[in-house]
């Protein structure tokens, strides 16, 4: 059953083929199509706002209006201070973890064969029903959301680095052995410079992994930062309010994963190893 | 991973963590955690409570019913941005911010839009399903070798022959694949749509078992859903082997 | 030696007796890059006429040009006396790449000309059989492509050509994706394969040996724009052993002048 394996890894080699590299991916399109998107975009957001499409719909300028008035009076960053923190640390946490433990299994086969279809299971089934049972044992805090977004995150960043150092190129280890290397100098110096753009590739999707961990354990265990923004604007039927910062959440997301990718095609330059 | 000089398969390591749970819940070293025997049971019983039938019965309708929409819509969207230049300029941005974004956001959109029952929950599948059926059909149409499409027009094929006979058959190994991926976020999206509703189908339940403390119910109601969610997509991987002959071959 | 090559200027052509395709005026340009330029050719009814030349001089564009898949910029072409510009019943195309469908079956691959239009599975099946093997792969109608190697491949495309009976036959460089010893061998099928049929050949390649040893008429187009610069036709007797022909002094003249003329092109 490949099912895993094949499941997020996959879809984020589609996302970066199509964005990177081919006709109409998002680097070589001219600034001025990408524009246009956006104002057909906000422009069919107002259009739906005033027809209206429901009660409950501001137009785009209703909304990007709400967004300034936000960030203006200091609720919205304050949120993001609050949420940031456990993403951040889940984040830096799940990368540790998560790479040691790909690297592990990728390397020890016993480590393998046990760790590897329980992960395989993490990603493909909907772990977010874990979330609420998270707070029996640690509470609403900030344990309770970081280990939210460790749960999203962990998965497919094990995954990814696992795949990637069982895949290393053959022919390097073997050169370096033949020339005397130790098992930590092919490790070190083969194996994980020659995963490395994929164990990257999957720190991306973890990062995307664990904005949805603190989305939902905003939502779900109890709202501070963005997720009580969300909240409390919806009872008091601020729509405009509440789209904005989820629009800003979603935004904020989308950045950060660009932000990625470009790191990945610059840094780790897939092109030339043949990736 | 060989044991005794048999090879055991990978799969089977889950049978170890099996028996490891047993015995964790035996010794009732977590809190949360009953044995795994006493969960099955809870299983067996659970199955036949009408709540958990109905219940059941909601979530894969709204499931269904989300996972079609998204096919019907984002299949053709994916042929719409492979082949027309000027549909994939405009909409290729949004549909890869969408694909990763955090979709989960969006839910109390859908639930202000759609109200606290089942069309939320519909939608939620829709959404986020269709990002990577729509990514993954158009990857597939834009691999398609512009020879064979070039052949069909020299023998004279009509607009409806070129895309029923050659396009949508040269593209189905990553079609296939792309529902499978959305088959996957599909059942996220109900997961995650009943959740934050939480008064319908198994995210009732869920809140109902997570707040009286009956956790083997609620680890057996999370079993059912690993499962299904790791059957649906093992089915989808029969029909994708079954298209595989030519897929390496293009 | 000289009186065995007619070399014919464009300018003096006689007008060939009967020709089935006419190439008027055709130019195409790729943005700045201009690929062809005034091009005016006729190709002899039943004859197989070559294009040859360097990469570069627009061989496949006018073939293709000429199959109606690519819109010329100027000019016209005209099969049987009427213009044409989109693909027709008249002209079937072999690929350089097979452009075989990989999920369908070689019978359904040479069938898939009728079946486009519209003829029934049952006659169009009979129809490809014959041809499949008058190609040589009787046995094989049940095979998939990924099971066939790159020589059969190019049988079947082969075969779908014959099998909607078009008049001409459009082949770009057919043989190049192919081993040596089978494109040898389709070089001599392919001679066996023109006195059973009378159809006209157009054939695009770069190989000075296969132009001349398969050839009625070579056409040589020269590179950057592409024009015509030449057409030679080789007066080599194919009506004995194919493998003496490698031997036939006409032959072998033939290559040697065409090689001195091509020399300048190689980089």
């Amino acid at each position: 059953m490949a099912t895993g394996i094949r499941t997020e890894s996959e879809a984020a080699g589609l996302a970066t083929r199509s964005t990177r590299g081919e006709v109409g991916g998002w680097q070589d399109q001219p600034i001025l199509l990408r524009l246009v998107s956006i104002a057909l975009f906000a422009g069919i957001w107002e259009i739906a706002g005033r027809i209206p499409v429901s009660f409950a719909f501001p137009t785009f300028s209703a909304t990007f209006t709400a967004f300034i008035g936000l960030i203006a009076d200091g609720s919205l960053p304050l949120a993001y201070v609050s949420t940031l923190q456990p993403l951040l640390l889940g984040i830096v946490l799940s990368a540790c973890l998560g790479i040691g433990l790909g690297t592990l299994c990728g390397l020890w086969r016993t480590g393998e064969w046990l760790l590897i279809p329980v992960f395989i299971v993490l990603q493909a089934a909907p772990v977010a029903a874990f979330i609420p049972m998270v707070t029996f044992v640690y509470g609403i805090g900030m344990t309770a959301k970081t280990l939210a977004v460790m749960i999203l995150a962990l998965p497919v960043i094990v995954l990814n680095t696992y795949k990637a150092v069982r895949n290393v190129n053959e022919s390097l280890v073997v050169m370096c052995r033949s020339f005397l290397g130790t098992r930590w100098q092919v490790v070190t110096q083969i194996i994980l410079p020659d995963a490395s753009p994929v164990i990257f590739a999957g720190l991306r999707l973890g990062v995307a992994a664990g904005f949805v961990g603190v989305v939902l354990a905003e939502l779900l265990i109890t709202p501070t930062g963005i997720g009580d923004l969300i909240t409390f604007h919806r009872s008091r039927a601020d729509y405009a309010e509440m789209y904005a910062t989820i629009a800003s959440i979603i935004a904020l997301s989308t950045l950060t994963l660009i932000v990625l990718q470009w790191i990945e095609v610059r840094v780790f330059r897939p092109e030339t190893r043949g990736a | 991973m060989t044991l005794f000089g048999y090879r055991v398969p990978m799969m089977a390591s889950l049978l170890v963590w099996c028996v490891l749970w047993e015995i964790v819940g035996r010794l009732d070293l977590v809190f949360l955690l009953p044995p795994l025997s006493e969960v099955l049971s809870a299983a067996v019983g659970l199955v036949q409570t009408p709540s958990w039938q109905s219940a059941t019965v909601t979530t894969l309708r709204a499931f269904f019913t989300g996972m079609v929409l998204s096919i019907v819509i984002g299949v053709p969207l994916g042929i719409l941005m492979g082949r027309v230049k000027i549909a994939d300029d405009l909409l290729g941005m949004w549909v890869n911010i969408f694909s990763s974004a955090p979709l989960s956001a969006l839910v109390p959109v859908l639930m202000i839009l759609f109200g606290f029952g089942e069309r939320t929950i519909v939608a939620a599948v829709f959404l986020f399903a269709i990002w990577i059926i729509v990514l993954d059909t158009r990857a597939g149409v834009r691999h398609i070798s512009p020879s064979l499409i070039e052949m069909a027009r020299s023998y004279g094929a009509s607009r409806r022959a070129l895309y029923l006979k050659i396009i949508l058959w040269a593209a189905l190994p990553e079609i296939l694949a792309g529902i499978r991926l959305g088959l996957i976020r599909g059942v996220k999206g109900v997961v995650i749509g009943q959740l934050l509703v939480a008064i319908v189908g198994y995210g009732a339940l869920f809140e109902t078992f997570s707040r009286n403390f009956r956790m083997a119910e609620f680890w057996a109601l999370t079993i059912i859903l690993f499962a299904f969610a790791l059957l649906i997509a093992e089915l989808i991987e029969r029909a994708e082997a079954k298209v595989e002959y030519y897929a390496g071959a293009r | 030696m000289r009186a065995a090559v007619m070399r014919k200027e464009p300018s003096s052509m006689p007008a060939p007796i009967d020709p089935i395709v006419e190439v008027r005026g055709i130019s195409k340009s790729y943005g700045s890059t201009e690929a062809l330029r005034g091009i005016d050719l006729d190709f002899p009814r039943g004859k197989l006429t070559s294009l040859l030349g360097p990469s570069g001089c627009g061989k496949t564009t006018l073939l293709k040009i000429i199959a109606g898949l690519i819109k010329a910029n100027a000019g016209s072409i005209a099969v049987d006396g009427k213009v044409v510009t989109a693909p027709g019943p008249e002209r079937a195309f072999v690929f350089q790449d097979f452009a075989l469908m990989p999920w369908a079956t070689a019978l359904r691959n040479v069938a898939f000309g009728l079946e486009l239009r519209g003829k029934a599975r049952a006659e169009r099946e009979e129809i490809a059989r014959h041809y499949i093997a008058e190609v040589g792969l009787a046995g094989f109608e049940d095979k998939y492509p990924h099971q066939l190697s790159g020589g059969m491949r190019q049988r079947v495309g082969l075969a779908r050509a014959l099998s909607v009976d078009a008049d001409v036959l459009l082949l770009d460089e057919p043989f190049s994706a192919v081993d040596e010893q089978n494109r040898r061998k389709f070089q001599e099928d392919l001679i066996r394969l023109r006195s059973n049929q009378n159809k006209t050949f157009i054939f695009v390649t770069h190989s000075i040996e296969e132009a001349v040893y398969i050839s009625d008429r070579i056409v040589l187009l020269s590179p950057r724009p592409g024009r015509v610069s030449q057409i030679i036709e080789p007066e080599i007797d194919r009506s004995g052993d194919p493998d003496l022909i490698h031997r036939d002094k006409h032959y072998l003249d033939t290559v040697q002048e065409i090689w001195q003329g091509l020399k300048q092109y190689a980089e």
